[in-house]
């Protein structure tokens, strides 16, 4: 705590470069893989799986425009809980401890060194609006090339609705995760990706890889659209 | 479209005045009976009443208040989770899904009458039956055995009472004595669900009783996840536990409840705790209605409909289906199907294929999980296996503790598919 403290003291007095918050921002872009399968920050990121982190420093929590946040991290927003240097801090080590129900299935990094590694990358995109660094957007959560056809077709929630009943014996409807992933709200595009990835075998998992493997393109279609659109 | 509670207690206030006469309120609608509120039968009546968003009169027959999952029961014993959390009650599927729940026993089917009779003496009418009552244990199974002595010799195959009790004898077990089991022969609930438990129970006896000897005997040449199960119970538990094959008289076994002893092919041990787990069938309620051939009820794949018996469908264990393993995923499976077919039969909303699939992981140690699944389709015949994995031996300890972490994920999931 009182680490922290100080850096937030080095913060206000001197500014915000990257040595002073102690991290590697270098490493922390490394690092920032592990993230950006849902998170894109850069010029022109936008909100995916999770919200765009662009000036996530001193935002509020739950202030991206146009996300739907999870009910857990919408209470946490409603009490006052602000992104900065310590609560994001705390949050990256074990979201599910700051924020209990938050969607984001991730464990946390458990080593301070690559907290403030991130966090110093982070830093980047937060320091001034005008002031983010002039590369493109990190990689969206594109992992996997889909056919724009295949990304075109669009999918019947009825029908995606009876088929969810496959996933929802391991995936909460709700968004809780603990062990399993949320897939609930995820954008069609993102959805239809990842479940593609898992259907040529390109992502690793024999249970996602069995499951996908006898969906055809119109029933990833209506997965997307019914997960995307469940309250 | 998702049930919408508003919607429910608003088309409940609309009938208010007709709240003190139930059975006028439903007149009209469709009913829907199902007996048994496990992992068949508690999904397949909060599907229904959530998908029909009020259009069908859901009852669910169910004795225990609290339903404790057999699934999972196992890492009690290991002491990975405690018997509260394995606890559940049907609250929220009274509350939130509008499904009259009944806490009784099912003692008869009419079918001419489409009735079922419950102990308590009311008789409940349906259009549609569900049973998923699970199994009971065929009767001199093993020799020397019958449910009254399942207290000095416990079968712990139903979750609660029973694999407290298990627990507790293993717990009181002296220094270097003998925990045995008596393995079921197939088909039976949960495949895998025996090596499981000697896994949790060697775990457990590794830390307070480490040279106890645990025993087997297996009538099953084979069984689910060997490979894995052998190596783990080697590397983790070596020396501690033999098991006896039908080669060597696994198959040929009598116990005696009251001198505590397991005899195998003629050879008499004296053992400490002696875990009985019997041939299975049906739970009783499907004899009772007729609709069993054997010791189980056939069904047709694309519904789960009985064979015998167009509007009664049975799921999970006491089903005999074809290609799936008697097991909890597998009931919340069919019993998906089983709602869309049944939603689609009595209110005319469309019916899709029939799909099925199946999960089951095991925990041999702290951290070591392993898991074997397929998904399956309906045929004319049975539901047929398309496709499987199944975890393999040698595999890094972060991949068998994402395992035995994704277990606890399901855990959470399937508890909350089926009680909401």
């Amino acid at each position: 705590m009182w680490r922290r403290l100080f850096f937030i003291a080095l913060l206000g007095a001197a500014g915000t470069s990257q040595a002073e918050v102690g991290g590697d921002a270098e490493n922390g872009q490394t690092l920032f893989r592990q993230c950006s399968g849902c998170h894109e920050v850069g010029q022109g990121a936008r909100d995916r799986i999770g919200p765009h982190l662009n000036n996530i420093f001193d935002r509020p929590a739950g202030a991206a425009d146009g996300y739907r946040y999870s009910a857990g991290l919408q209470r946490a927003a409603d009490g006052g809980l602000v992104w900065n240097y310590d609560t994001l801090d705390d949050f990256i080590e074990n979201p599910r401890r700051l924020v209990s129900n938050t969607r984001m299935s991730f464990h946390g990094f458990e080593a301070q060194q690559e907290r403030d590694d991130l966090l110093a990358y982070l830093r980047q995109f937060s320091a001034s609006p005008g002031n983010i660094p002039e590369a493109a957007p990190t990689a969206a959560a594109v992992d996997h090339a889909v056919a724009p056809e295949v990304l075109a077709i669009i999918g019947d929630p009825a029908y995606g609705e009876y088929l969810s009943g496959e996933c929802t014996s391991c995936h909460q409807a709700s968004g809780a995760t603990d062990g399993i992933p949320s897939i609930t709200n995820w954008p069609a595009d993102d959805f239809v990706v990842v479940m593609h990835a898992y259907k040529e075998g390109v992502r690793a998992h024999p249970v996602m890889q069995m499951m996908a493997g006898r969906l055809s393109n119109e029933e990833i279609a209506a997965l997307a659209a019914y997960f995307e659109s469940i309250e | 479209m998702t049930f919408n509670r508003r919607i429910f207690l608003g088309s409940a206030a609309v009938t208010a005045g007709l709240l003190a006469a139930p059975m006028v309120r439903a007149q009209g609608k469709p009913r829907v009976v199902v007996v048994g509120g496990g992992a068949g039968g508690a999904t397949a009546a909060r599907y229904i009443a959530k998908d029909s968003q009020g259009a069908i009169d859901v009852t669910l027959v169910e004795p225990t208040r609290t339903y404790y999952t057999c699934f999972f029961s196992n890492l009690y014993l290991g002491g990975f989770r405690d018997m509260q959390s394995l606890g559940h009650s049907y609250g929220t599927l009274a509350a939130e899904y509008g499904i009259n729940v009944v806490h009784d026993w099912a003692v008869g089917v009419d079918r001419d009458a489409k009735t079922v009779t419950l102990a308590g003496g009311s008789s409940l009418p349906y259009d549609r039956l569900i049973l998923s009552p699970g199994i009971d244990f065929v009767d001199g199974a093993v020799e020397g055995w019958d449910l009254s002595s399942q207290n000095a010799m416990p079968h712990a195959y139903k979750g609660g009472s029973q694999t407290e009790l298990l627990k507790a004898q293993i717990m009181a077990m002296p220094q270097g004595g003998t925990y045995a089991m008596v393995a079921p022969p197939n088909p039976y609930r949960c495949p895998p669900g025996p090596y499981e438990r000697i896994s949790m129970v060697a775990h457990t006896l590794k830390e307070v009783n480490p040279t106890a000897k645990i025993l087997i005997a297996d009538p099953k040449e084979k069984f689910s996840k060997q490979g894995l199960f052998e190596e783990g119970w080697n590397d983790h538990y070596a020396g501690m536990i033999e098991r006896i094959g039908p080669d060597f008289g696994g198959a040929d076994v009598v116990v005696d409840p009251a001198a505590m002893t397991l005899s195998i092919d003629g050879d008499v041990n004296n053992v400490d705790v002696c875990n009985v787990i019997p041939a299975m069938k049906a739970g009783r309620i499907a004899e009772i209605a007729g609709i069993t051939e054997g010791n189980w009820a056939p069904v047709n794949a694309v519904d789960m409909s009985s064979k015998m018996d167009e509007n009664i469908h049975v799921l999970g264990d006491a089903a005999a289906q074809g290609d799936m393993p008697k097991s909890g995923f597998s009931a919340n499976s069919q019993a998906k199907v089983c709602a869309n077919a049944v939603r689609g039969a009595l209110t005319g909303s469309t019916v899709f294929p029939a799909r099925f699939a199946n999960t089951c992981w095991s925990l041999i140690d702290t951290e070591d999980g392993v898991k074997v699944g397929a998904t399956y389709e309906a045929t004319e015949e049975k539901i047929a296996k398309v496709d499987g994995f199944v975890s393999q031996t040698g595999e890094s300890d972060e991949l068998r503790a994402a395992t035995y972490q994704e277990s606890i994920g399901w855990y959470d999931g399937i508890v909350a598919d089926m009680f909401g």
